[in-house]
C-alpha cells in the first residue's frame, strides 16, 4: 500500500508537520465552539485526515484548483486560506471568508482558488472536472483536485464525470478520501466492491490505493498523479486510505463503531504522531521545538477564535446581496 | 390502382417541408425500402423511403420546392400492370403563404394599436428569421467576439443539432467550442459550471428542459446558489437553453413547461422569449450576463419567422416586459407560446368590441410586474395566459402582485389561464384539451369584463 518512502528535507517534514498540525488544533477549537454555541448547523470535522489535503498541497502551484465537500476547513487551512476568515465563517459573522452567509460547508476563495466547500455529496467532482476543462481550455497546465469521500464514490454523477475526464482528457485528480464511514453507514454496509480506486479502470482512467496517513506518501501519489495530469494524460484516481476520529457531524450518535475502533487508528496510524516521530528519530527537531511549534499554532488559531468572536454579525442590509452580480 | 405518395411528417412538429432532391425519376422501377427522395425538415435533410412496390408515374412536387405540406400528394406509384394513363394526372400543390403572427390590422369596432418598438433608431430595418435562426445567430456573434464562450450539449455538434440550433456552428468555430457531451446531463451541467466557476462562459443546450430535471441539482444548488453562499466571490456566467413546454404528440415525459419551477429560484434569471427578435437580443444579453441565466425556448416556436431588426449587436435588456399591443379593456399577460394565443384572442375579442392590451413578459425572473401593474391601472382587469400546469403558476405570482399591490385598480379577479393539471396525454384530442386555447383566454377575458 505504502510506497517506497522519499527522501525528505528537515524543512519539508517541519512544513507538514505545521500544516497538519495546524488544521487539527483549527478543529478542536472549531469544536469546542461549536460546543459554545457559537457555531451553528452543520460542522464536520477533519480531525484524523490531515495528512491527506497537506500531502497533496505539497504537488500544488500557482493556478491549480481544489474543490470538495462540505468537511472542507482543513483543506482551505491548507491552500493558504486565513484561518480568521475562515473560523469568522463558522462563527457567521461580517469577516467571514462568505461574509456570514455560507458556513462550514459553504466557503470560497477566488484569490486561492478554492471552489468550496459543497453541501451536496459529489456535486463537486463534475465542477472539479469542469474546473480542469477550463484548463484544458485554456491550454494552461494547471491540474484541478476534486476531493471526494467513499459515500459520495457510490453517487451516479461521479461516473458520468469519470466518462468525460478520460473522454476529454481533462487535468484533474480525484481524490477518494476513504475514511470507511459515509456518514454513519460503513464502506462495507455500502459499497458492493471495497476497492474505490479500481472504478476508474472502466474509463481507463488509472487509480491507486495510498495510505492517506502517512503525509510522504499522500505526497509521493500526488507528484506522480499531478504530473500524468500536466502531462496532459487525462485524470488520475488517488484512493486516500484515511480515518476521521471525530463524528460525521457534531451531532454524532457514535453508535455505529467501537470506540476501541477509534483508539486504535489513533494510537497505531496518527499522522501527525507520524511525522512527529520522524522529526525526532531523525534529529531534526527535539521535544522543546516541537513544543514550540505547537504553541505557535495554538496561538494563531486563539487569535482566530477571538477575531471569529469579535466579529460583527453580517448587517441586515447584507441579506439582499450577493443574489445577482 | 394507383397509389399516392404523400409528403411523410417526419417529426413530431412538422407540418411542411422542403423535397430537396428526388432519387427516382418517372418510369423508374422501385421496391420496398428504396430511396426515393431527401427531405428537408425542420429539424434535419432526411430520406424518404418507398413503402410500397410499382413503377414511378408522376412526380407531382418538383425538387427544390419549399413549403410542402404534410400529407401533400408528392408522387404516384402505378402497380404491376398499370400505365401512367391509369393514374389522373395530380397538380402540384401551392405552398401557402405561412400566416403572419400578429394580424396588422383587425377589421372591428375596436382598433389595434401596436405600440412603436422602443429604443430602435429611426430608419432601423427588418428582417425576417426564425426563431431558430435567430437563437444560432446570437450565439454565433457572441461566439466570435469572446473565446470564452463556448457551446455544449447533446448532438449540438456533429448532428447539427437535434432542432438544428446549431446548424453550422461546428464548421465556423470547431470542436474546442462546439462540444458533442455524452447522454449525461447531470455530470455535463456540473461540468459546464465548474467551467463557468473559472471564468469562461459556457452554454449549456438541453436537448429539451425535461432532460435538465436530471441536473436539476447543478442548476439549483451550484449554479444558482454559490453567488450568495460565497458572499459574492464566485458568479456563475453560464446560460441554459433549450425546448421546453409541450411539443406535439410527445406525451407526458418530453411536454413538461418548467417555467415556474426555475422562476422560482433566486439566483437565477429566466427567460423566456416569444419573437424571433426577443429570442436574439435576449440570448445575446444571456450570454453576456454574470449571472447563471435559465433560456426557456418552444420547439413549435423555433420554425416560425418574425421581422428582426437589422441592427448589429441587437440585443433586449433583461428584466423588461414589451407591450405587443395596446388595449383598454382588459390586460392579457403571456410568454412564450402562451403570446400566440393571447394575440389571437385579442383580435377576436376586437371583433367584438374588446379593446385588450397584451404584454409579452419575456423575462420571468426578474419579473417586470412594474408594467404589469401599470397596464392594469388602465384596463382594471388581467388575465394571464401560459402553458404550464396551474397550481404555483407564474400567473399566480402574477394574480398576488396584483392582489398586493393594485388591489384598489381591480374590478374583477385575475383569472390564470393554464394548462390542465394533468400529465401530458399521447392522444390528439387530449392533447389538445389538456393545452390552452385561444377560445379559453377570451372565455376569460369575457368573464373579466363581465361580457
Amino acid at each position: 500500500m505504502a510506497a517506497k518512502k522519499p527522501n525528505v528535507s528537515k524543512e519539508d517534514l517541519l512544513d507538514h508537520y505545521r500544516e497538519m498540525l495546524m488544521i487539527r488544533r483549527f478543529e478542536e477549537k472549531a469544536g469546542q465552539l461549536y460546543g459554545m454555541g457559537l457555531i451553528g448547523g452543520f460542522c464536520h470535522l477533519y480531525i484524523g485526515q490531515e495528512a491527506v489535503v497537506v500531502g497533496l498541497e505539497a504537488n500544488t502551484k500557482e493556478g491549480d484548483q481544489r474543490i470538495t465537500s462540505y468537511r472542507d476547513h482543513g483543506h482551505m487551512l491548507a491552500c493558504g486560506m486565513d484561518p480568521k476568515g475562515v473560523m469568522a465563517e463558522l462563527t457567521g459573522r461580517k469577516d467571514g471568508y462568505s461574509g456570514g452567509k455560507g458556513g462550514s460547508m459553504h466557503m470560497f476563495s477566488k484569490e486561492k482558488n478554492f471552489y468550496g466547500g459543497n453541501g451536496i455529496v459529489a456535486a463537486q467532482v463534475p465542477i472539479g472536472a469542469g474546473l480542469a476543462f477550463a484548463n484544458k481550455y485554456r491550454g494552461n497546465d494547471n491540474v484541478s483536485f476534486a476531493y471526494f469521500g467513499d459515500g459520495a464514490s457510490n453517487q451516479g454523477q461521479v461516473y458520468e464525470t469519470f466518462n468525460m475526464a478520460s473522454l476529454w482528457d481533462l487535468p484533474v485528480v480525484f481524490v477518494i478520501e476513504n475514511n470507511h464511514y459515509a456518514m454513519g453507514t460503513s464502506q462495507e454496509r455500502s459499497s458492493s466492491t471495497p476497492a474505490i480506486h479500481t472504478r476508474g479502470e472502466a474509463f481507463g482512467i488509472p487509480g491507486e490505493e495510498v495510505d492517506g496517513m502517512d503525509v510522504l506518501a499522500v505526497k509521493a501519489a500526488g507528484a506522480k498523479a499531478t504530473a500524468h495530469c500536466r502531462a496532459g494524460k487525462g485524470p488520475y484516481i488517488l484512493e486516500m486510505n484515511t480515518y476521521r476520529y471525530r463524528g460525521h457531524s457534531m451531532s454524532d450518535p457514535a453508535k455505529y463503531r467501537t470506540r476501541e475502533e477509534v483508539q486504535k487508528v489513533k494510537e497505531e496510524r496518527d499522522p501527525i504522531d507520524h511525522v512527529r516521530e520522524m522529526l525526532l528519530a531523525g534529529g531534526h527537531a527535539d521535544e522543546d521545538a516541537l513544543k514550540a511549534i505547537d504553541k505557535a499554532i495554538k496561538a494563531v488559531v486563539s487569535e482566530a477564535a477571538q477575531f471569529a468572536t469579535d466579529s460583527p454579525e453580517p448587517d441586515a442590509s447584507e441579506l439582499w446581496t450577493d443574489v445577482y452580480v | 390502382m394507383a397509389i399516392q405518395i404523400l409528403m411523410p411528417a417526419l417529426s413530431p412538429t412538422m407540418e411542411e417541408g422542403t423535397l430537396a432532391k428526388w432519387l427516382v425519376k418517372e418510369g423508374d422501377t422501385v421496391s420496398s425500402g428504396d430511396i426515393l427522395a431527401e427531405i428537408e425538415t425542420d429539424k434535419a435533410t432526411m430520406e424518404f423511403e418507398a413503402v410500397d412496390e410499382g413503377v414511378i408515374g408522376q412526380l407531382v412536387v418538383p425538387e427544390g420546392t419549399e413549403g410542402v405540406k404534410v400529407n401533400a400528394v408528392i408522387a404516384v406509384l402505378l402497380e404491376d400492370g398499370e400505365d401512367a394513363s391509369a393514374a389522373e394526372t395530380v397538380a402540384a400543390p401551392v405552398a401557402e403563404e405561412a400566416p403572419t403572427p400578429v394580424a396588422a390590422v383587425a377589421a372591428a369596432p375596436v382598433a389595434v394599436v401596436i405600440p412603436a418598438e422602443d429604443d430602435l433608431p429611426e430608419g432601423t430595418t427588418f428582417k425576417s428569421m426564425t426563431v431558430r435562426e435567430a437563437l444560432r445567430e446570437a450565439m454565433s456573434e457572441e461566439m466570435r467576439a469572446n473565446d470564452n464562450v463556448f457551446l455544449m450539449g447533446e448532438e449540438v455538434a456533429e448532428y447539427q443539432g437535434a432542432y438544428k440550433i446549431s446548424q453550422g456552428m461546428l464548421d465556423e468555430f470547431g470542436a474546442r467550442r462546439v462540444i458533442d457531451t455524452p447522454i449525461t446531463e447531470h455530470g455535463f451541467t456540473g461540468l459546464a459550471v465548474g467551467a463557468a466557476f473559472a471564468g469562461l462562459n459556457p452554454i449549456v443546450e438541453f436537448m429539451t428542459f425535461n432532460f435538465a430535471l436530471q441536473a436539476m441539482d447543478h442548476i439549483v444548488n451550484s449554479a444558482a446558489k454559490t453567488l450568495y453562499m460565497s458572499g459574492g466571490q464566485m458568479n456563475c456566467p453560464i446560460v441554459f437553453r433549450g425546448a421546453n413546454g409541450a411539443a406535439a404528440r410527445v406525451a407526458a415525459q418530453h411536454s413538461h413547461d418548467f417555467s415556474a419551477w426555475y422562476a422560482q429560484v433566486p439566483g437565477l434569471k429566466v427567460l423566456s422569449p416569444y419573437s424571433a427578435a426577443d429570442a436574439k437580443g435576449l440570448l445575446k444579453s444571456a450570454i453576456r450576463d454574470q449571472n447563471p441565466v435559465v433560456f426557456l425556448e418552444n420547439e413549435i416556436m423555433y420554425g416560425r419567422s418574425f421581422d428582426v431588426p437589422e441592427i448589429e449587436d441587437y440585443t433586449v435588456p433583461i428584466g423588461k416586459a414589451k407591450i405587443w399591443r395596446e388595449g383598454t379593456d382588459v390586460t392579457i399577460v403571456s410568454f412564450s407560446i402562451g403570446m400566440q394565443y393571447a394575440l389571437e384572442a385579442a383580435d377576436k375579442l376586437a371583433e367584438e368590441g374588446i379593446s385588450a392590451e397584451v404584454i409579452d413578459l419575456r423575462t420571468l425572473r426578474p419579473m417586470d410586474t412594474e408594467t404589469i401593474i401599470n397596464s392594469v391601472k388602465k384596463t382594471n382587469r388581467c388575465v394571464t395566459v401560459e402553458e404550464g400546469f396551474p397550481v404555483a403558476s407564474i400567473g399566480n405570482h402574477i394574480s398576488a402582485v396584483l392582489m398586493e399591490q393594485a388591489f384598489d385598480y381591480l374590478d374583477a379577479p385575475v383569472i390564470n389561464c393554464t394548462g390542465k393539471d394533468v400529465p401530458m396525454p399521447y392522444a390528439a384530442n387530449l392533447e389538445k384539451l389538456a393545452l390552452i386555447t385561444t377560445d379559453e383566454v377570451v372565455a376569460a377575458v369575457k368573464s373579466v369584463t363581465y361580457r
